[in-house]
């Protein structure tokens, strides 16, 4: 299951070039969260520890730094996760509008708690901290897209959607423009672009 | 200068230090954990936060920088009750677990607790327990104990250079550790030990074997490699418990290798502790006397010429000097210090020290290393060079093998080739040696014990004199020692005669039937299956090569067991000071010596220690300035002659194991096999 | 009520197109080569004279903090870092203007760069902006097309290069200093100060860390005129502020206002008031997470700026509002933020490593009542030797939540307490 080696293809190869030319000569190392990324999204939403040496050769820096920076922020995930990384946020804001009850058809749809992976490999179970998308509470997060304004039902139908594969439109999952009042904005009513 | 009031005292104090030194210098205690003299500053802690008038929040004087008029206080309400907070947040998650833990007794939380501390805890809920973690066979962990100071990273990352320990994950479940399940691999491991504030790293060797006021303290020398670190030898009775760093600028800062502290256990295993004689192919115990009159009974009719010495790495001075003095009186001009067959000059005493010093190495500013690997062959002399080029603007060539550098260094080639090329001139490293304000230059032991090595101290010689390495007030010619005995036998004159053989022309001859008595004075990395029907005899404290193939042993002391002269890589003379008496029978060498001569009929005319010193110092002056180096004027040394197109490689192949001691220890073999081949990862960027 | 012509983020709801023809449509763009041309003295004093404070929290006047780069080189080149990391519980201002107006940030950003003399800048995005970062980077690469930045950018003289850099999930990376070890490629673990970064930040070379909005509306306050935005607001709280309206509200929002509006306007206004009324208001948290919140008695009359706030013992903060209606658990609420603290720190210091899991810990045992009395003292005490104790502001913002749940709630506390003992002994 662990991969012995690592290394990027073709087309991270070209990504990380780019990444390292962001930064001054021999400040390389200020590419170690985006190689990390780039390295998770090609080992299928984790970070093996031959993926994490690999990006410490490449920029130059001892193993152990990268295993603390790997360890360090939430995104990267050190064993293997579902398809579907399913975050929920549950911070206060999200709390308020009822993100146990999201939290809640979650547990109840994939059969999973959290930190879990359903047995097919599709979902993952997470719980996190505030995605700062608190207007549009209660929200969750899969894999990069943002499914806001949620309730049980709608959590519901989400997963199911992702579960057969189809395509859910991400933002709000209430008829609603983005950060805008549901009940429509009272504000910014000209045509901004006339 | 820099004018401070601190708790109302004015004082003046120089620019540039930060607020907790000043506090020091106004003689005020700042209680610490994570700031460490020696280490990069973290400021994590917040055991030292003082008042600063106009600040509204106390502030960490560890990493504060002082500034005209600083009005400082450090015992007001403010502070009480930040030390109090920082204490009570320290202890929370701490398992107060002293009486079983191995720091009780010289831990930093225990007395700064008592100091700080409220006697009393008002925390309710489960404290964290943390995974232990495998350091390797020296360093033992209890992380639940860790107060996250960061200290041993710190060490590893900047001294030691061997970036392998960090701290994971974040928050409260911040573990300090190397994440993949291995060994420390720096050979200075050990410092974090002494590092530590708490009792989450502790020695392994020495757990749960004693308390530190059980222990007597004895201020000494180390010998297991050629730097003569300060030490403290902690023993109790009989026994040598552990040995410690003790403070020492010019030589080890506060650091000791690994090495010297853990091989210790190998001072209590096969020891020689009773004097043996062959006979019927094995050896048998006996007394003194039958020892002595076997050897009179051999050596008593035996022409000079046909008798001979040689002297091995753990040597002590005095010992030397009394052997060359029985071998003179035994008209014997066949005597060598260099068992391994090192083409040191001992012409020119410039010729064979690291004249730059130790601490010289902070001024240098360029560096050619030839034939040496420092990181194993000199750990301490290793971390110097290390911190030299972190303070950057030092740059460093290589000509010869140097596995896991610690610090970055230019590859220049593999052997003489190169060296001749750069003696020449033809070699861009000339030029950078001679651009540079204080160049120098390492020739390692690797270099010289070949064939051709008094060629390559030639060629090393004739690189310092073309490219300004020896000059008014700088002399960057240095070479590296391994063995602590090697620079007291050449300043004493344990070279051959006239007309004698060195290490080499006395196998052979033993080989030949041409030697028929050798005295082995702890020499055991000679070729002893070459010895042929010579009669040998091993005076040393070991069970080791040389013993096993004499035909009488006489059982001397080790280190830690004699008051004795070593003389450091750097001609530093240092005394060791007895710690404990050695084990059985065993005797102080010279002791043995002088008994020895007396019963060959040729008694040596001194009969204390004191009075052979004086005899030593008359033949090398030098020393006679315990502590000091005496200064080394410079001179003609090496032979020039034609070199091999073969690589150099450094003299020590293990770290772990290059003695009669570090072999006995189960503690080195451990680390032989758990830690050999070294990982390839190190703190080299690049 | 501020006039909608008076509205710097005119596309806040990504109603109309993001890109530069879009953006350029809405004034973007538009003179920035003669702001540039007016020099890097120039637009620190007009930034000045707009009295604009900060808007990532700590209300730092901008103008004096960008004052602060060296005018002439040492040698070392300077750096524009722009916090995009926007992470404090209740937030997601900035997150509108990646997505919907990112040609303001990167305007904002060029003339930042020509006020700082900032060649180079970093914009920090949080990691699970992904589409967000995405946007920006897009915008970035237009105005690059456009020769807006980069070489000689606008036809100014100014070199000028910006760069999208993506953080990987942790909150302390929104301390500057955090973010500047991240953008190093370490733990955001933050950095003793001093020194500040102006004199030793990105790679040890002067820098300004601050925030996407308050970057972003100085190309119109330029345009404009400081003595307009100083006209908005109050004094020394000028301008325009989006503020994200979330929690029990009818209808949830962002929306730009002008700073000093009375709380009370602002959710009745824009975001349909308090779900069953402004009287079924239990609390508020006027300014994320990490500021105390407000018993609805000092609701009904605030005004939401960074002086009127800290007079009532809150702060403006980011300008989240966080409503609690009276069906709220505020133990509970307040606990929640307590376990995101925990969560968040980064570890390096010791009173709030190990202080935040113990003060989470004794909110969770508070939520039940599971408590002695005299822990609510102890938990108060407990929260005063984390605050101002730390390396970095977290510990400040982890505490004072729970100062503030005490100040004004002790009663709940109490209550529930000896409900607890009562149950307890009943058994």
């Amino acid at each position: 299951m662990t991969p012995a080696t690592f290394a990027f293809d073709a087309a991270n190869q070209e990504r990380v070039k780019i990444w390292i030319a962001k930064f001054p000569t021999g400040r390389q190392q200020s590419a170690v969260l985006a190689l990390l990324d780039l390295a998770q999204r090609q080992s299928g939403g984790w970070l093996p520890q031959a993926a994490m040496d690999h990006v410490a050769e490449l920029l130059g820096m001892a193993r152990i730094r990268v295993y603390e920076v790997a360890t360090f922020y939430t995104m990267f995930n050190l064993k293997p996760v579902g398809r579907h990384l399913v975050q929920v946020c549950t911070t206060t804001p999200c709390w308020l509008q009822g993100s146990d009850a999201v939290l809640g058809a979650c547990r109840a749809k994939l059969g999973i708690d959290v930190g879990e992976t359903t047995v097919d490999g599709q979902f993952t179970l997470v719980e996190v901290e505030c995605l700062g998308a608190c207007v549009n509470a209660p929200v969750i997060l899969v894999n990069d897209d943002y499914f806001e304004d949620l309730d049980a039902d709608s959590t519901e139908r989400l997963l199911d959607a992702l579960g057969r594969g189809e395509g859910v439109k991400p933002g709000p999952q209430v008829a609603r423009q983005t950060s805008a009042p549901i009940t429509g904005a009272n504000t910014l009513k000209g045509g901004a672009d006339a | 200068m820099v004018n401070l009031t601190i708790d109302g005292q004015e004082i003046e104090v120089p620019s540039g230090i930060t607020l907790l030194q000043a506090c020091e210098l106004a003689g005020k205690e700042i209680p610490r954990f994570c700031y460490h003299e020696r280490l990069a500053v973290a400021g994590n802690c917040r055991m030292c936060l003082v008042e600063v008038e106009k600040s509204p929040k106390p502030v960490a004087s560890c990493a504060w920088p002082i500034a005209e008029g600083m009005v400082v206080k450090t015992d007001s309400p403010m502070v009480k009750g930040a030390r109090h907070g920082v204490m009570e947040f320290l202890l929370i998650n701490h398992p107060l677990d002293c009486p079983i833990c191995d720091q009780g007794g010289e831990c930093d939380l225990q007395d700064q607790a008592m100091a700080y501390g409220k006697g009393m805890s008002r925390f309710e809920e489960y404290k964290r327990a943390v995974m232990e973690k495998d350091f390797g066979p020296l360093v033992k962990t209890y992380m639940t104990r860790c107060i996250h100071c960061t200290r041993c990273i710190r060490f590893l990352d900047d001294v030691a250079g061997v970036e392998e320990l960090g701290a994971t994950g974040r928050g409260e479940a911040m573990e300090i550790g190397t994440y993949v399940q291995r060994g420390l691999s720096s050979e200075l491991s050990g410092n974090i030990i002494d590092l530590c504030p708490v009792g989450a790293l502790t020695s392994k060797p020495y757990a749960f074997t004693s308390r530190p006021w059980e222990l007597n303290r004895t201020e000494s020398i180390d010998v297991l490699d050629a730097v003569g670190s300060s030490i403290r030898i902690d023993s109790r009775g009989a026994e040598v418990m552990r040995v410690l760093p003790r403070l020492n600028d010019d030589v080890n800062e506060e650091w000791l290798g690994d090495k010297s502290r853990f091989a210790v256990d190998g001072l209590k295993r096969q020891r020689l502790d009773v004097p043996m004689v062959r006979s019927d192919g094995r050896l048998q115990p006996c007394d003194w006397d039958v020892a002595f009159r076997a050897i009179a009974d051999r050596v008593g009719g035996e022409q000079g010429a046909k008798i001979a010495g040689i002297a091995g790495d753990l040597a002590d001075a005095e010992s030397i000097h009394a052997l060359r003095e029985l071998l003179d009186a035994l008209g014997s001009p066949h005597r060598d210090g260099r068992q391994d067959g090192a083409k040191l000059d001992p012409a020119c005493r410039a010729g064979y020290l690291f004249n730059t010093g130790i601490a010289g190495i902070d001024r240098a500013d360029a560096c050619l290393l030839i034939g040496t690997n420092p990181r194993v062959e000199a750990p301490i002399i290793n971390a110097r060079l290390r911190g030299r080029w972190l303070a950057g603007g030092f740059k460093v060539g290589v000509v010869g093998a140097m596995p896991s550098p610690t610090f970055r260094v230019e590859s220049l080639g593999a052997g003489p080739r190169t060296l001749t090329e750069i003696a020449e001139g033809r070699h861009p490293f000339a030029a950078a040696l001679r651009d540079a304000k204080a160049p120098m230059l390492i020739l390692g032991q690797g270099a010289l014990v070949r064939s051709d090595g008094a060629a390559v101290l030639a060629t090393a010689r004739a690189i310092a004199e073309a490219n300004g390495l020896v000059k008014e007030g700088w002399n960057g010619f240095n070479v590296l020692h391994t063995a602590a005995g090697r620079v007291g036998a050449l300043d004493v004159g344990f070279v051959p005669g006239p007309g004698g053989r060195d290490t080499a022309g006395i196998i052979a001859g033993a080989e030949r039937g041409e030697i028929k008595v050798l005295f082995l004075l702890g020499a055991d990395e000679i070729d002893t299956s070459r010895l042929g029907a010579c009669f040998v005899i091993y005076i040393g404290h070991h069970g080791d090569r040389g013993a096993h193939r004499a035909d009488v042993i006489l059982p001397a002391a080790a280190y830690t067991e004699k008051s004795a002269t070593w003389v450091n890589t750097e001609g530093r003379v240092q005394r060791t000071v007895r710690a404990v008496f050695p084990p059985g029978q065993a005797r102080e060498d010279w002791a043995i010596l002088r008994a020895l001569s007396a019963a060959l009929g040729r008694a040596l005319p001194f009969d204390s220690i004191t009075a052979l010193r004086s005899r030593m110092e008359r033949v090398a002056p030098a020393l006679a300035r315990t502590g000091e180096i005496a200064p080394a004027p410079w001179g003609a040394f090496g032979t020039t002659g034609p070199m091999e197109d073969r690589p150099f490689a450094s003299a020590v192949a293990n770290y772990y194991m290059t003695d009669p001691v570090s072999r006995a220890s189960a503690t080195m073999a451990r680390c032989t096999a758990e830690l050999l081949p070294r990982p390839e990862a190190t703190g080299i960027h690049g | 009520m501020l006039a909608d012509r008076d509205r710097i983020f005119t596309n806040l709801y990504g109603v109309h197109d993001w890109r530069l023809a879009g953006a350029r449509s809405r004034g973007d763009w538009d003179c920035t080569k003669e702001l540039a041309l007016k020099g890097r003295d120039w637009i620190v004093d007009q930034v000045k004279a707009s009295d604009l404070r900060g808007r990532g929290g700590a209300g730092f006047p901008a103008g004096l903090k960008w004052s602060f780069m060296p005018k002439k080189s040492d040698g070392r080149p300077s750096f524009l870092v722009i916090n995009a990391d926007e992470s404090e519980p209740g937030t997601c201002k900035d997150r509108d203007i990646l997505r919907h107006d990112p040609h303001k940030l990167v305007e904002g950003a060029l003339i930042a760069g020509v006020g700082m003399g900032a060649n180079t800048g970093y914009i920090y995005v949080r990691g699970e902006f992904y589409r967000e970062a995405e946007r920006l980077d897009a915008a970035i690469a237009e105005a690059y097309q456009a020769g807006l930045i980069g070489k000689n950018a606008c036809g100014a003289g100014f070199d000028f290069d910006l760069y999208v850099h993506r953080g990987a999930g942790a909150y302390i990376c929104g301390e500057e200093t955090g973010l500047l070890e991240s953008l190093e490629g370490r733990k955001g673990q933050p950095r003793l100060k001093p020194p500040f970064p102006a004199a030793a930040g990105l790679y040890g070379c002067p820098t300004t860390v601050t925030n996407v909005e308050t970057v972003a509306v100085v190309p119109t306050i330029l345009r404009r005129g400081a003595a307009w935005f100083a006209a908005i607001g109050r004094p020394k709280n000028t301008g325009t502020k989006i503020f994200c309206i979330s929690g029990h509200v009818n209808a949830p929002c962002n929306v730009e206002e002008e700073m000093g509006i009375p709380l009370k306007d602002l959710i009745e206004r824009y975001a349909g008031g308090v779900r069953g009324g402004w009287d079924n208001l239990l609390a508020i948290i006027p300014g994320g997470s990490s500021v105390p919140l407000l018993p609805k008695s000092i609701c009904d009359t605030v005004l939401m700026d960074f002086d009127s706030l800290r007079e009532v013992r809150s702060g403006l903060g980011t300008a989240a509002v966080i409503v609690m209606d009276k069906s709220t658990d505020i133990v509970k609420a307040i606990a929640r933020l307590a376990r995101f603290y925990k969560h968040e720190s980064c570890g390096q210091c010791t009173p709030c490593r190990e202080g935040a899991g113990w003060m989470m810990r004794v909110m969770d045992r508070l939520v039940v009542g599971d408590a002695a009395l005299g822990e609510i003292a102890m938990l108060e005490d407990v929260s005063r030797r984390i605050e101002g104790h730390t390396i970095c502001a977290l510990g400040d913002a982890a505490a004072w939540p729970i100062q503030g749940l005490i100040r004004h709630f002790r009663p709940e506390l109490e209550r529930r307490i000896v409900a607890h003992q009562a149950r307890a002994a009943a058994e």
